[in-house]
């Protein structure tokens, strides 16, 4: 498993386009483009514990980026590490092609937005907005200009003299956003910016902050551990693991084309099936599975051949969950029991138990208010699929 | 395995490689990290450490060497000459100690009244912290400030205070002799007993508030899940709350032992002459006898008995809220 | 949500027995200051001639005054150090010796003060300092700045260290944001430390007959070399005003915090209204 997850982005699976449905920003794609920010061959170990290990990533100008992964991947150890509160134990960290190696964090020009918010408890907003303007020695009247369009930016200006105590949650955020954005730094780091926040707020924060990066034309690294909050908001997504990157992609990539089977498990959810390739044809298996016969695609390039272990990956709505046998029931097509439901408004979920004991997930859109026969338990249905549905990954 | 992790990595480097990674490089990081850990590392080492090497040499050194007027002799020229005095040392003064029953007797009988005068202060401390824990939350902070008032009053006068009341004249007597429980003035000024009271007395603070502290952490819903699973409140004591308060009861154990040990002012003003303590011995075989290699060695002996509790209250600080006073 | 739910009359009944051990004597002790009688266990009056007699016994005040001197001195040296200390500590996980450094910080807490006397003492002469006024308040700096980076140490653990961070990622260097973010905050626990060395070097006894001369005999030794002569009014006197100025400074930190607390619950109520 470990020889999965290769730091590339993938190639869409099948002829159709993965990733463009946001917006024309694509400058991973152009060779010319000269990244910002670069790590190269970035490792960083505490005594034994290597949080990272020998990790290259580019990021570019005016990309919103989000590295995701489980606490402990490392994914927070690699923005101290731009921001200057950990050195590398080796390889070089490269902002706008000069090394940020050996400088200390007050010497950077990155700014960064923390978790706690860390604002400053004896400050009042005004002052937390103009502290790192003070220790640049900009002149009082640019100070104040600056205070009051970044108060105007984050809509605080009524608060201006309030201490942090004396706000919410979410003002205490558009501060801490305020202050990290007052220097204009060339990136801005934020650490789990939205983690503190109860989640109709966070909604609404993350179209905010996707706003302000578009506006502001900055370079957003974002760090957390949401998938879903990482595909709102990122042009693109590292997926980490243990101090690697399992994969950087567009979200749609990350999701539709997942590189390893640990990308699939963390990223939505997702059916695996685990059998042996029966036959290879272009990018074309058969994969015979208990229960059945899967014929799918595999990404380009990969190596699996007749006989090797694979799993099949496919996610929960692209399954079809029907009563009646589908045309060709030896292929593509599963038989279960309905196991059990969940009815979540907008859609439904159904576990569907397979004889051999496997559960399948399907979901299932409510485009209806109601329907005219809806599935019960312990019901034969048929599971069936469209051979561009899923991946076929390594074991 | 370090030789790989500070081996300069192959990056591939487009610009000129930087000096060598690391927080050192980084110039007034580093010269503030200096100050922060060098001025008080410095003092500590200069005023602490090194003082307690002297004592251990002179503890080695025969009367004439290190009996006043001594010479003044700087430590360098003593760390550079170490070698040649290392023939000389001579453990006389721990036959010494060995010889006269005296020592070993306040060594021993410092060590029973430190070990029940602990005791007492918890059987003492245990219900009063208790109680404090369990006082109403806005009661709390102030009930805990007037525990530690009296730690904040001077030593010495806390331990004069029961001068006047241990005194055969004393308040104690005379609430006994006008309660009619005695006809007689007892003696306790002046006794073993009076010692016991003088440390319970002056220590209690400290064994009050780690167990406070331990007890006041605990979850009140612990005691309810008890009840519920059918335990009634005296057996849901020792079951939970009692075993969960161990380490603020060790903690507290450990600050009234170490320093009972080696106490001088309690034995010195309540005990009497047949009172026998090693601070006390230490004390009169310095200022009394001037005889300082002699109290130097019983320094050492000392400072040995008390590395075990020492080390212990090191381990328990992290877990029980010794960090309280 | 505990509260008083479990307060036992026990629970009620330890807690008062427990104030009365640690009050009574205290007590007792001011209440015969102002007995008319040299005897001080038997009441026949109300009089202050003790503490005019206080003012008359020149010895006693120039005692007062040294040690006052001692402890303002090195209360302060003893609090920048034990801040650093505590700094070194929290904030500096690894650096060599921090095994030696933490145990020469927690031990003289718990050291038996026969034998931190002694071994300075023994300095002191290796090195030919003369004992007097400064030996003393060197030896009082040594063991009181232990006790003011536990207190420091304690509240910079509780100090989320992003703020430090904050401060730096905004352009300070470290010594600025220890100057401008993290001074500010743990002040409270400064002054407390402060105040704590204060009075450990105003009670010390045993130390400072170590390492003081003859031209620097603080008031715990005056105090010491008569009370071993018997109990006098004086003494309850000079005993008296000690305890009340303690008493003064604790209560006063005790309404200080108690009004943190409540501007606290003000902010939290104007920031819950948005």
């Amino acid at each position: 498993m470990s020889a999965l997850g290769e730091a590339r982005p993938q190639p869409a699976p099948t002829g159709r386009s993965l990733g463009s449905i946001r917006r024309s920003f694509a400058p991973w794609a152009d060779p010319a483009e000269v990244p910002l920010i670069e790590f190269a061959r970035v490792s960083k170990r505490f005594g034994s514990f290597a949080a990272v290990s020998e990790l290259d990533l580019a990021i570019y100008r005016r990309e919103f980026h989000a590295l995701l992964g489980p606490s402990g991947c490392g994914k927070s150890t690699l923005l101290r590490m731009l921001a200057g509160f950990e050195e590398p134990t080796s390889g070089e960290v490269r902002l706008d092609g000069q090394t940020l190696n050996g400088i200390p964090p007050h010497k950077r020009p990155v700014n960064m937005m923390f978790q706690s918010y860390a604002l400053f408890p004896h400050m009042s907003v005004e002052k937390n907005v103009e502290f790192g303007l003070k220790q640049d020695g900009m002149a009082r009247s640019e100070r104040a200009d600056r205070v009051a369009e970044m108060l105007k930016l984050v809509k605080l200006e009524p608060f201006r003299s309030r201490k942090p105590a004396q706000l919410s949650g979410g003002q205490q955020q558009r501060v801490a956003l305020a202050r990290s954005l007052a220097k204009r730094p060339k990136v801005l780091l934020l650490d789990e910016p939205l983690g503190a926040l109860d989640k109709k707020l966070r909604e609404e924060t993350q179209f905010e902050l996707m706003d302000l990066q578009q506006s502001l034309g900055l370079t957003f690294l974002i760090v957390t551990h949401d998938q879903e909050e990482a595909m709102t908001m990122a042009d693109r997504i590292s997926v980490m693991r243990e101090g690697r990157i399992a994969q950087v992609g567009t979200p749609e990539t990350v999701y539709e084309a997942p590189a390893s089977r640990y990308v699939a498990e963390f990223v939505g959810g997702v059916n695996i099936l685990s059998g042996t390739v029966a036959e290879r044809r272009g990018d074309r298996v058969r994969l015979t599975v208990p229960g059945g016969i899967i014929e799918a695609d595999v990404p380009v390039g990969s190596r699996l051949q007749t006989g090797s272990p694979a799993v099949f990956a496919v996610r929960p709505e692209k399954l079809r969950i029907a009563r009646h046998a589908p045309a060709d029931p030896g292929v593509n097509a599963f038989r279960g029991e309905v196991w059990d439901i969940a009815y979540l408004g907008d859609m439904t979920l159904f576990n569907a138990r397979l004889p051999g004991g496997e559960i399948l997930k399907a979901a299932t859109v409510n485009a209806a208010r109601a329907s005219a026969e809806p599935l019960g338990y312990e019901e034969e249905v048929w599971l069936t699929f469209a051979p561009d549905a899923g991946v076929v990954l390594p074991e | 395995m370090s030789a790989d992790v500070a081996e300069p990595a192959g990056a591939p480097a487009a610009r000129p490689a930087p000096e060598p990674a690391g927080p050192e490089r980084i110039a007034d990081s580093a010269s503030f990290r200096r100050l922060v850990v060098g001025l008080p590392f410095v003092w500590l080492l200069l005023l602490f450490l090194v003082p307690f090497l002297l004592v251990l040499k002179i503890s080695l050194s025969t009367l004439a060497l290190g009996q006043p007027p001594y010479e003044p002799v700087f430590p360098l020229a003593e760390i550079a000459s170490f070698g040649e005095r290392l023939r000389e040392l001579s453990f006389e003064n721990y036959l010494f100690l060995t010889d006269d029953p005296l020592y070993l007797d306040s060594l021993i009988s410092s060590l029973v009244t430190a070990s029940v005068s602990t005791v007492l202060a918890l059987l003492v401390a245990y219900p009063f912290a208790l109680g404090l824990a369990r006082a109403p939350e806005r009661l709390r902070p102030m009930l805990l400030v007037l525990t530690i008032l009296p730690f904040w009053t001077s030593f010495l006068i806390r331990v004069y205070a029961w001068m006047g009341i241990l005194r055969n004249e004393g308040f104690l007597n005379q609430l006994l002799l006008w309660l009619g429980l005695i006809d007689q003035p007892l003696v306790i000024l002046n006794t073993n007993t009076a010692v016991l009271i003088g440390i319970v007395y002056s220590y209690l603070p400290f064994m009050v508030l780690p167990i406070y502290a331990s007890l006041e952490r605990q979850d009140p819903r612990l005691l309810e899940a008890a009840a519920d699973l059918g335990s009634p409140p005296a057996r849901a004591f020792w079951q939970v709350t009692f075993p969960l308060s161990l380490p603020g009861v060790l903690a507290g154990c450990l600050l009234v032992f170490i320093p009972a040990v080696g106490e001088f002012v309690i034995p010195d003003l309540l005990g009497g002459s047949e009172t026998l303590m090693i601070g006390k011995t230490l004390w009169n075989e310095f200022f009394i006898n001037r005889d300082w290699p002699v109290a130097s060695a019983v320094a050492v002996v000392l400072l040995v008995l008390l590395v075990g509790p020492l080390l212990l209250l090191q381990r328990a600080r992290g877990s029980a809220g010794a960090g309280a006073l | 949500m505990g509260g008083a739910r479990g307060w036992s009359p026990f629970n009620i009944v330890s807690v008062v027995v427990g104030f009365a051990f640690l009050y009574i004597p205290i007590v007792l002790l001011v209440v015969f200051s102002f007995n008319a009688s040299r005897l001080v266990t038997v009441w026949t009056g109300f009089s202050t001639q003790w503490y005019a007699a206080l003012l008359a016994n020149q010895q006693l005040l120039d005692a007062a005054f040294v040690t006052l001197r001692i402890g303002l001195i090195s209360a302060s040296l003893a609090t920048v150090l034990g801040t650093l200390a505590a700094m070194a500590l929290t904030r500096y996980a690894r650096f060599r010796g921090r095994l030696l450094f933490s145990g020469m910080i927690y031990a003289p807490l718990v050291m038996p003060e026969v034998i931190t006397g002694l071994s300075l003492l023994l300095l002191f002469v290796a090195v030919g300092l003369d004992r007097g006024f400064w030996t003393v308040t060197l030896a009082h700096v040594t063991f009181t700045m232990c006790f003011v980076t536990v207190v420091v140490q304690s509240r910079l653990v509780s100090l989320d260290r992003s703020l430090e961070e904050a401060a730096q990622d905004l352009g300070c260097p470290p010594w600025k944001s220890f100057l401008v973010v993290t001074l500010p905050l743990i002040w409270p626990a400064v002054a407390a430390g402060w105040m704590l060395a204060f009075t450990l070097s105003l009670d010390d006894l045993v130390i400072a007959s170590f390492t003081s001369g003859p031209s620097s005999t603080t008031l715990p030794m005056r105090i010491y070399s008569q009370v071993r002569l018997g109990v006098t009014p004086e003494i309850n006197a000079i005993s008296t005003i000690l305890i009340g100025i303690v008493t003064f400074g604790v209560v006063v930190s005790a309404v200080l915090t108690k009004r943190g607390a409540v501007r606290r619950a003000r902010d939290e109520r104007l920031a819950a209204e948005g």
